[in-house]
C-alpha cells in the first residue's frame, strides 16, 4: 500500500490526428481488438493520456485507424468454432504462419527481441500438434472445489471456475484472464505438457478459445482489447539456480525478488514513413529488431525521400525487470543468480524493487553479435525470460497470512517422515534436544523455545471487536552473562527462515520499526522496513535487551501484544502487520544475578513490558556438583566428536526446520472441551494459590499464554486437537518459568504481581507499614515544621525491629510525599500543613 | 624431456578438438570426460604442473593466447551462468559446405555460424571472477615464482596484441626475461639462491601491476587495499556447485584473450544504433565489469582445478594424511621447532614468554568444525599492553608477515573505522559483489591494530563495521549484505588484536603482554628486532611448522575425557565464581592447540595440565594489572 506510485504512463507520447481516435479506448473495440498489446487502463495508471503502445498488427498497411468502429467486436473475427475445423479454431485468417499467431499472443506482445533469429531452440522444434479441440471444455467444465486462492473468493467453488471468471470480465471489463496451470493438469495432462512446451503456440489458441467462448456468452459485452490469457504456476521450474538449457522456449514460473527495474522504453512497433515529396505515407512493421526503410516511395517513385514520422509510429511500452534468487532458495557459500525478466505493456510497472515475486513466462536465449560489422559471435547466449505473469508473493502479508509463500513444497516422503516423527511418542523431546545442540542442558527453555517455534493458533475476533489475538509466544532470557544465551539467539535465528537478530545496544525504534526515505532517483517517499516488520511470521531475536533505550523499548509494547506497529511519520500514516515472536535475551544490571531480589529488581525492564512475556526463563549457573560434571562431559565431546557421531545423536537441522514450517502451515488446532476445562482450573488454581494472602498470581494475560503454548504444543504432536496432555504440558512449563522468574526472594512465593506491578505483595505491604510507622514517628516529633533526613532515619532504625534499608526508607518517604503530608528537599524533610 | 615441446601445454585447443572431431562417428563417446581426463593425468605426471606457466608470476604478454596456463586464485565472485553453442554448424560462404564445430573452451565463435542449424546444442558453464588470494605475502609469491620450471618465450602472438594493451608501456622486461629460463632449483629451501634472484623476481611480479595501476579507472575489486595482480574471469564448465565463494583453486585452463571480448563504453557509441534490443539494457557499468577488456581481466576455459587446502607453498598440495611419509618426518621435529619459535616470539614480544607461547597457539588455530552455530577452534587473541612508541605494531606485523602465507594489517584509526568497507555489498547497478576487506581467504591472518584507535565520532559505517568485526571474532562469519537482505558466509580467519588497554572487540583469550625491556631501552631494542633477522632457512623452518600444525588431527582419548570432567568439577567445587563454562571451552581450545604445537595428536594429562597452568598464569597476570590499574571492568 505504500509502493511507488510511478504513473505508467510517465512516457507521454505527442501524437498526430490519430491521437483523437486512440485516446479514449473503449470507444475502438472492434477495430483494435487484435491489437492486444494496447496497454489497458489497469488501475494504477493515473495518467489522462493512454500510452502510444497500440497495435494494429493485421489491419491492412491503409489508414485502419480511422475507420468507422463497429461497437461488436464479434462479427467479423469470432464466428463460432466449428469444432470439425482443424484450422485454429477457425481464426478469421484460416491458414496462419506461426509468425501471425503469434502478434496476437500476450507473450509475444510484439517484442521483436523475442523474435529474433536464432534463438536457440526454436527453429529445432516443429509447431505443435494440432490444436485440442477441448480446450473449450477446459474452461467450460473445470470446477476446483477444494481452491483456496483468493483470487477465486466469492466464486461459487461448484460451477465451473472460468465461466465464473469470464463472468467477471465481462462485468468488470479488465480483459485479462489467468488460468493456473495446475487446474490445466488436473484437467488434461497432455493439454498441460503443450502448454509447458510450447507456449508461443497454444497461448494464442487459449486466446481464441477464450474469447470465441467470451463473446459467444456475452455478445454485448465491450471490451478495450481482447482477453488475454495468462497462465501461472507451471510446475516447470522453481528455483533460478535450476534453470537450464532445456527450458529455453518453455513456460517456466521461477520465485525470486526483484531488485532493479529499468525505465520505461518505449519499443517501436511499426515505423511511419512519409515521403518529403508527395507526402505519401507508409508503414513498416519492426522485423527483427530492425526496420527496413523504403528506399523508393511507391507513389512518386523518388528514391530516398520517405523519412520516419516519430510521433505517428507505433510504440509499446518494455520494462527491465531484474530478479534475484530468493536468500532462502540458495545453496550455502554461493552467491545468488539474477535473472532478466521483460514485462510488457499492462505488466510495466507492476513491480518494485524489493518485491518477492513468482514470475511465469517463456525462457529465451538470444545470441549475442560482437558487432555487427564482425561476422564472427561470441558463442554466448543472452538469457531472458517474457514475462506473462506476476504473482506477488507478500503482497498479502499487509492484510494477512500468506499461504503461499509459507507453503514450502513438501515431497510425499518427506511429509510421511514428519508424520512418522509425529507418531512418536517423545517427539517433543526429541525436537527440543534436537534445539541447539551444542547448547547444553536448559531443557525447560529450548522447550519453552520450541513451542515459540511452533506458537498458537490464529484466532480472529474482529467481528466482535477484539480484533486478533496473539498467536505468537514471547520470550525472555535474563541470566547471568556467558550461560549462551546470545548462542541461542543466533540458533534460533538461524533455524527459522523469517528471523531477524538484532542487538538492543545498536538498534533503534525507527532501525526495528519502520523508516520513511526518500528515493534519490524518483524523489518519492519510500518506507523503508525494519526489523519487527522484516521478522513478520516470524522470531525477532533481540540481543541486550537491558541495554534497549526507553524510546526503542517503547515500540514493542504494541508490537508483543496488538501485532501491529503504527507509524506516523512524514505524512504517511499507517499500521503495518508485526505478528513476530519476540525472543530477547537480557542481562541483569549488576552483571551478575543477584538471588536477592526479584526479576525486576534484576534487570530494571518496565513490568509492563514483562507481562508481555509468555514465558521469562533464567539461565542461571547452578553451582551444583553433578550439573558440572554433566556440563564437562557435554563441553569435551563437543570437542572430540566427529561430525558424524553428532549427528547421529540428534535431529538434522534441515528435518527440523521443515517439522515446524509442515505444522505451522497445516496443523491448526482448536480447544477440545476437557481442554478447555483443564486450563479453566489451571487458571482458577492459579488464581487460588496468591488469594489466601491477599496476593494475585494470576492475571488473564497468564490464561492467554496457557491456552497459546497449549496451542503449540498441540502443534508439536500434529493433532488437530488440545487435548489435556498439551494444557499438562503448558502449565507445568509455565509454572517452572515463573518459578524461576517470579519467586518474591523475602518469602519463596511465586507472586505473579511482580512481574505485572514490579512489586511483590509483600514488599507493598512492607513498604506501607513503614510508611504508617514514620508517620507515627513524625507526629511523635510534635510541631516540627522541618527535620534532617539522616536524623528522621536514625530515629525510625532505633524504633523499628526490623531491618530499615535507606531504599525501604526512601520509598517510604516517597509514599508519605505522594499523600501530601511531606515533601522532601535535599537533605530536609518538611511537613506540609 | 623438454617442457615446451608438450602440445597438450601450448595448444591444449588442439587436443580437444581432435577429440572432438574423433567422437563425431561415435555419437556415446563420452569425449568431454576424456578430454577433462586427459589433462588432469597429464597434470599428475611428476613436476608435471610446474612446467604449466602461471598467471601469478608470468606477466600476461607473454603468455601465449589459448595455451594451457594456471592461475593460484580466490573466488571473488561468481556470475550468472550463461548459456553457449557447445556444438554449431559453420557455412562456408563460397563453398555452402557445413562443418561441426565445438564451442567449449572458446569465447568466440568461427566465422559463418548458421543459427538454424538443426546441429546446433546448447550448453550451460558458470563465470567465476577470481582474484589472486587476498593479502598473500611477498615470501609466498616469489617462493611458488621460483619452482616453476615453465618456459615462457615472448610468444608470436606478443607483437600483434601490443597495441592492444595501449596502457602499458614496454618497461624492460625483455631483459629479465632470461631469469625464467634458468635451471630448476635443487630445493626452494636453499637461502642464498632464495635471496639471490629475490630482486629479479620483483622486477617481474611488478610487471603486470603496472598494468592495473595505470588503468585504475576500471576497478579490479579487489577484497583488500593496494593489492596487485591479474583478475580473471574463470568459466567453468562442470560441477560448478562444488566451488563455493571465497575458496582458494589452483585452476589449469585455457587463456583466451580475445580482444573482440572487450566491450567498452567508448566502443559501444560508435558501433551501429541497430543493436540487439537485449543489449542495450545492461547499464555502462555491467558491461564493464561483466566484459572487462581482455588484455586486463584475461578468461580462462577451466579444464581442471585443485581446491587448496592452503597456500603455503613449502608444504606439499595435499592433505596431511595422504602425505604420511612428509608428515612422520617433521613430527619429531616440531618440538625442537616450536623451542626455536618460542624463543623468537619472546625476543620480538620484548622478552615475555608466556604471551610467546599464546602467540604460536593462536597463529595455528583453525575452525575446524562448527556445531549448529558454535565455531569450534577459533582462538582470537588480545594482546593487550602493547608499547605505542616506535612503530611496535607495525615492526610486528612485519614479522607475522614473513611467517604467514597470508596476512592483512587493519590499523583500527577512527578514519579506516569510518571509511574502510569491510564487508563486502552487493551491487545492483553493476551487478556484482563490491568486495570488502573482510571477505578473505580461509586462515587468513587479520592483524587488527587497536593502537591506532584515538578518540573520537564512530559514524554509522564506523558502527557497522566494528559490529562486522565484532561477529566476526564471535561467530567467525561475515554478513555480507545484499541491500535487500544479509547473507551470512561463514569464514576462517585468524584474528590478532593488539591494543594498549582491553580491546573493545571481543576476544576469545586477552593476555597482557608484560616487557621484560625498559622504556629508555625501547627504541634501542626494537630496531635491534630487524637488525638480526632470522635466516631464510629458519624462517622456512617455522613457516612449515605453523601450516603443519593447524593441519594435524587431533582427539581426546575416553581416559582424558574423564580426567578433564574431574578436573572441572574440582575447580568449579573450589570456587565456582571463577570457573564457567566459557572458560573450560577456552581451556579446552588451549589443550588442543597445545598439544598440536607439540606434534601430539591427542591430548595427554600433561598437555592438560600445562593448558591449565599457563591459562592460570595468564588470569593471575590479568587480576594482577586490573589491581595496578584499576579500572578494568
Amino acid at each position: 500500500m505504500f509502493s511507488r506510485q510511478i504513473c505508467s504512463n510517465s512516457y507521454v507520447h505527442t501524437r498526430g490526428d490519430i491521437s483523437a481516435t486512440m485516446s479514449s479506448p473503449t470507444s475502438t473495440p472492434g477495430g483494435r481488438k487484435r491489437g492486444r498489446s494496447s496497454n489497458p487502463a489497469t488501475p494504477s495508471s493515473e495518467g489522462p493520456t493512454s500510452p502510444p503502445s497500440q497495435r494494429r498488427k493485421g489491419q491492412d498497411s491503409s489508414n485502419g485507424d480511422l475507420m468507422p468502429m463497429p461497437t461488436s467486436p464479434a462479427t467479423d473475427m469470432l464466428s463460432p468454432a466449428a469444432p470439425q475445423d482443424t484450422s485454429l479454431f477457425s481464426s478469421p485468417r484460416p491458414s496462419v504462419p506461426p509468425n501471425e499467431v503469434d502478434m496476437s499472443s500476450p507473450l509475444m506482445y510484439g517484442t521483436p527481441s523475442s523474435r529474433v533469429e536464432g534463438t536457440p531452440r526454436s527453429g529445432v522444434r516443429g509447431t505443435p500438434a494440432r490444436q485440442r479441440p477441448d480446450l473449450g471444455g477446459f474452461l467450460q467444465r473445470f470446477i476446483d472445489p477444494t481452491s483456496k486462492e483468493d483470487e477465486n473468493a466469492g466464486l461459487d467453488l461448484n460451477e465451473p471456475l472460468y465461466m465464473q471468471k469470464l463472468e467477471e470480465i465481462s462485468v468488470v471489463g479488465d480483459p485479462v484472464l489467468s488460468v493456473n496451470c495446475l487446474h490445466v493438469q488436473s484437467f488434461d495432462a497432455e493439454l498441460y505438457r503443450q502448454l509447458i512446451c510450447y507456449p508461443q503456440e497454444v497461448i494464442p489458441t487459449f486466446d481464441m478459445a477464450v474469447n470465441e467462448l467470451f463473446f459467444e456468452r456475452f455478445p454485448d459485452s465491450i471490451l478495450e482489447y481482447q482477453i488475454q490469457v495468462r497462465p501461472y504456476n507451471a510446475l516447470k521450474t522453481r528455483n533460478m539456480r535450476s534453470l537450464n538449457p532445456e527450458d529455453i522456449d518453455q513456460l517456466i514460473t521461477i520465485s525470486g525478488m526483484v531488485i532493479r527495474t529499468s525505465q520505461l522504453i518505449p519499443e517501436m512497433q511499426e515505423a511511419f514513413f512519409q515521403c518529403q515529396v508527395c507526402a505519401y505515407s507508409t508503414r513498416v512493421e519492426v522485423d527483427r529488431g530492425r526496420i527496413a526503410e523504403p528506399a523508393v516511395c511507391r507513389h512518386c517513385n523518388t528514391t530516398h525521400s520517405l523519412a520516419l514520422v516519430h510521433n505517428r509510429s507505433v510504440f509499446s511500452d518494455k520494462q527491465m525487470i531484474k530478479i534475484q534468487e530468493s536468500p532462502e532458495d540458495m545453496p550455502a557459500g554461493q552467491t545468488p543468480h539474477t535473472t532478466v525478466v521483460y514485462g510488457h505493456n499492462d505488466l510495466v510497472d507492476k513491480v518494485q524493487p524489493g518485491d518477492r515475486i513468482n514470475i511465469t513466462g517463456i525462457y529465451r536465449a538470444v545470441p549475442m553479435r560482437v558487432s555487427p560489422i564482425q561476422s564472427s559471435v561470441k558463442s554466448v547466449y543472452k538469457t531472458h525470460i517474457d514475462a506473462i505473469h506476476f504473482r506477488k508473493t507478500d503482497e498479502k502479508r499487509l492484510h494477512g497470512l500468506d499461504e503461499d509463500a509459507e507453503q514450502k513444497l513438501f515431497t510425499e516422503d518427506r511429509v510421511q517422515t514428519l508424520k512418522e516423527l509425529a507418531a512418536k511418542p517423545d517427539v517433543y523431546e526429541r525436537l527440543s534436544s534436537a534445539l541447539a545442540p551444542s547448547i547444553y542442558e536448559h531443557e525447560d527453555i529450548k522447550k519453552g523455545i520450541l513451542l515459540q517455534l511452533f506458537g498458537g493458533s490464529r484466532k480472529d475476533f474482529s467481528q466482535t471487536g477484539r480484533g486478533n489475538f496473539r498467536a505468537e509466544v514471547n520470550i525472555l532470557l535474563c541470566g547471568d552473562p556467558g550461560t549462551s544465551k546470545s548462542q541461542l539467539l543466533q540458533y534460533v535465528f538461524n533455524l527459522v527462515p523469517r528471523g531477524q537478530y538484532t542487538s538492543g545496544k545498536g538498534s533503534s525504534a525507527v532501525g526495528l520499526t519502520a523508516y520513511v526515505m526518500k528515493d534519490p532517483e524518483t524523489r518519492q517517499l519510500v518506507l523503508q522496513t525494519g526489523a519487527l516488520v522484516l521478522s513478520d511470521n516470524g522470531i525477532c531475536c533481540i540481543d541486550e535487551f537491558d541495554k534497549m533505550s526507553d524510546s526503542t523499548r517503547s515500540v514493542l509494547h504494541e508490537v508483543m501484544e496488538q501485532q501491529t506497529l503504527s507509524i506516523a511519520k512524514a505524512g504517511i500514516i499507517c499500521q503495518l502487520n508485526a505478528r513476530t515472536a519476540v525472543l530477547a535475551a537480557a542481562n541483569p544490571i549488576e552483571s551478575q544475578w543477584n538471588p536477592k531480589k526479584t526479576t525486576i529488581e534484576n534487570i530494571q525492564l518496565p513490568h509492563t513490558l514483562l507481562s508481555r512475556f509468555d514465558l521469562i526463563f533464567l539461565m542461571l549457573d547452578p553451582q551444583d556438583e553433578a550439573y558440572d560434571r554433566r556440563l564437562a562431559h557435554h563441553l569435551v565431546s563437543l570437542y572430540y566428536q566427529s561430525e558424524e557421531q553428532m549427528e547421529e545423536e540428534f535431529l538434522d537441522m534441515a528435518v527440523l526446520r521443515d517439522y515446524i514450517a509442515y505444522a505451522r502451515t497445516y496443523i491448526n488446532p482448536r480447544l477440545s472441551e476437557e481442554a478447555s476445562q483443564a486450563l479453566i482450573e489451571a487458571y482458577v488454581d492459579m488464581r487460588k494459590i496468591g488469594s489466601g494472602r491477599g496476593m494475585v498470581s494470576a492475571y488473564p494475560r497468564q490464561l492467554e499464554s496457557l491456552i497459546r503454548l497449549a496451542e503449540a504444543h498441540a502443534k508439536v504432536r500434529f493433532s488437530e486437537k488440545v487435548e489435556t496432555i498439551d494444557v499438562e504440558e503448558a502449565k507445568r512449563l509455565h509454572r517452572e518459568a515463573l518459578k524461576q522468574s517470579a519467586t518474591d526472594p523475602r518469602t519463596g512465593f511465586v507472586d505473579i504481581s511482580i512481574l505485572t506491578t514490579g512489586m511483590s505483595a509483600t514488599a507493598r505491604k512492607r513498604k506501607e507499614e513503614v510508611a504508617q510507622a514514620l508517620k507515627k514517628l513524625i507526629q511523635a516529633k510534635g510541631k516540627t515544621p522541618a527535620m534532617k533526613y539522616q536524623q528522621l532515619l536514625d530515629d525510625l532504625r532505633g524504633q523499628s525491629e526490623t531491618a530499615i534499608t535507606r531504599e525501604l526508607f526512601d520509598e517510604a518517604l516517597r509514599a508519605l510525599a505522594d499523600e501530601d503530608y511531606l515533601t522532601v528537599t535535599g537533605k530536609t524533610v518538611r511537613l506540609l500543613a | 624431456m623438454m617442457p615446451s615441446t608438450h602440445d597438450w601445454i601450448n595448444c591444449p585447443l588442439g587436443v580437444v578438438e581432435g577429440m572432438f572431431a574423433a567422437s563425431q562417428n561415435n555419437p556415446n563417446s563420452g569425449w568431454e570426460a576424456k578430454a577433462v581426463e586427459f589433462f588432469k593425468n597429464q597434470l599428475k605426471e611428476k613436476d608435471a604442473h610446474t612446467w604449466v606457466p602461471s598467471l601469478n608470476d608470468v606477466p600476461l604478454h607473454y603468455l601465449k593466447p589459448n595455451s594451457l596456463v594456471k592461475f593460484r586464485c580466490f573466488i571473488q565472485d561468481m556470475f550468472d551462468p550463461e548459456f553457449f553453442m557447445g556444438v554449431y554448424e559453420t557455412v562456408d560462404p563460397s563453398t555452402k559446405a557445413k562443418v561441426l564445430r565445438c564451442g567449449k573452451y572458446k569465447d568466440v565463435t568461427e566465422c559463418g555460424v548458421d543459427f538454424n542449424s538443426s546441429n546446433t546444442v546448447t550448453a550451460e558453464r558458470q563465470t567465476f571472477y577470481c582474484v589472486p588470494i587476498p593479502g598473500e605475502n611477498p615470501w609466498v609469491k616469489e617462493s611458488y615464482a621460483s619452482t616453476s620450471q615453465a618456459r615462457v618465450v615472448p610468444s608470436t602472438s606478443y607483437a600483434p596484441t601490443r597495441q592492444k594493451r595501449s596502457y602499458e608501456e614496454d618497461d624492460d622486461d625483455m631483459d629479465t626475461q632470461p631469469q625464467k629460463q634458468r635451471e630448476p632449483h635443487a630445493g626452494p629451501q636453499s637461502p642464498t639462491e632464495h635471496h639471490g634472484n629475490g630482486d629479479c623476481k620483483r622486477q617481474e611480479t611488478e610487471a603486470p601491476s603496472n598494468q592495473t595501476a595505470s588503468a585504475s579507472h576500471l576497478d579490479l575489486n579487489f577484497p583488500l587495499p593496494g593489492e596487485k595482480g591479474p583478475s580473471c574471469l574463470v568459466k567453468v564448465y562442470e560441477d560448478w556447485e562444488s566451488f563455493k565463494l571465497n575458496d582458494l583453486l589452483e585452476v589449469y585452463g585455457i587463456l583466451s584473450v580475445n580482444p573482440a571480448l572487450s566491450a567498452l563504453a567508448d566502443e559501444k557509441d560508435t558501433s551501429s544504433s541497430i543493436q540487439d534490443p537485449t543489449e542495450c539494457m545492461e547499464t555502462a557499468e555491467e558491461q564493464r565489469v561483466h566484459s572487462p577488456p581482455a588484455s586486463l581481466v584475461p578468461r580462462l576455459h577451466m579444464l581442471y582445478a585443485r581446491p587448496l587446502p592452503h597456500n603455503n607453498p613449502l608444504l606439499p598440495c595435499t592433505t596431511v594424511e595422504d602425505n604420511s611419509a612428509f608428515l612422520s618426518s617433521s613430527l619429531s621435529e616440531m618440538a625442537s621447532v616450536r623451542a626455536e619459535l618460542l624463543a623468537y616470539f619472546t625476543h620480538i614480544l620484548l622478552g615475555d614468554a608466556l604471551a610467546a607461547e599464546y602467540l604460536i597457539l593462536h597463529l595455528i588455530s583453525n575452525v575446524y568444525t562448527r556445531r549448529d552455530v558454535l565455531p569450534l577452534g577459533k582462538f582470537t587473541l588480545n594482546l593487550s599492553g602493547c608499547p605505542t612508541a616506535a612503530s611496535y605494531t607495525e615492526r610486528f606485523y612485519q614479522i607475522i608477515q614473513q611467517l604467514v602465507p597470508s596476512s592483512y594489517y587493519l590499523g583500527m584509526s577512527l578514519q579506516n573505522m569510518n571509511q574502510m568497507r569491510l564487508v563486502p555489498k552487493k551491487d545492483y547497478v553493476a551487478n556484482r559483489l563490491v568486495s570488502g576487506a573482510l571477505q578473505l581467504a580461509r586462515n587468513t591472518s587479520l592483524f587488527l591494530d587497536e593502537t591506532q584507535l584515538e578518540q573520537g565520532q564512530l559514524d554509522t559505517t564506523g558502527v557497522r563495521n566494528v559490529t562486522a568485526l565484532g561477529n566476526l571474532i564471535s561467530w567467525q562469519k561475515v554478513d555480507y549484505d545484499f541491500n535487500y537482505h544479509q547473507m551470512e558466509f561463514p569464514c576462517n580467519i585468524n584474528v590478532l588484536i593488539v591494543s594498549e588497554g582491553r580491546s573493545l572487540l571481543p576476544s576469545d583469550c586477552q593476555i597482557h603482554l608484560q616487557s621484560q625491556v625498559t622504556a629508555p631501552q625501547l627504541e634501542e631494542y626494537l630496531s635491534s628486532i630487524h637488525m638480526h633477522p632470522q635466516s631464510s632457512s629458519q624462517l622456512n623452518k617455522f613457516r612449515i611448522y605453523l601450516c603443519m600444525a593447524r593441519q594435524l588431527d587431533y582427539n581426546i582419548s575416553d581416559e582424558m575425557t574423564k580426567s578433564v570432567e574431574e578436573d572441572f568439577v574440582d575447580m568449579r567445587k573450589d570456587d565456582p565464581q571463577s570457573v564457567s563454562a566459557e572458560d573450560l571451552h577456552r581451556m579446552l581450545v588451549v589443550a588442543r592447540l597445545l598439544s598440536l604445537s607439540l606434534g601430539q595428536t591427542s591430548l595427554s594429562r600433561d598437555s592438560w595440565l600445562r593448558a591449565k597452568h599457563i591459562d592460570m598464569l595468564r588470569r593471575s597476570r590479568m587480576e594482577q594489572h586490573k589491581c595496578v590499574n584499576g579500572n578494568e571492568p
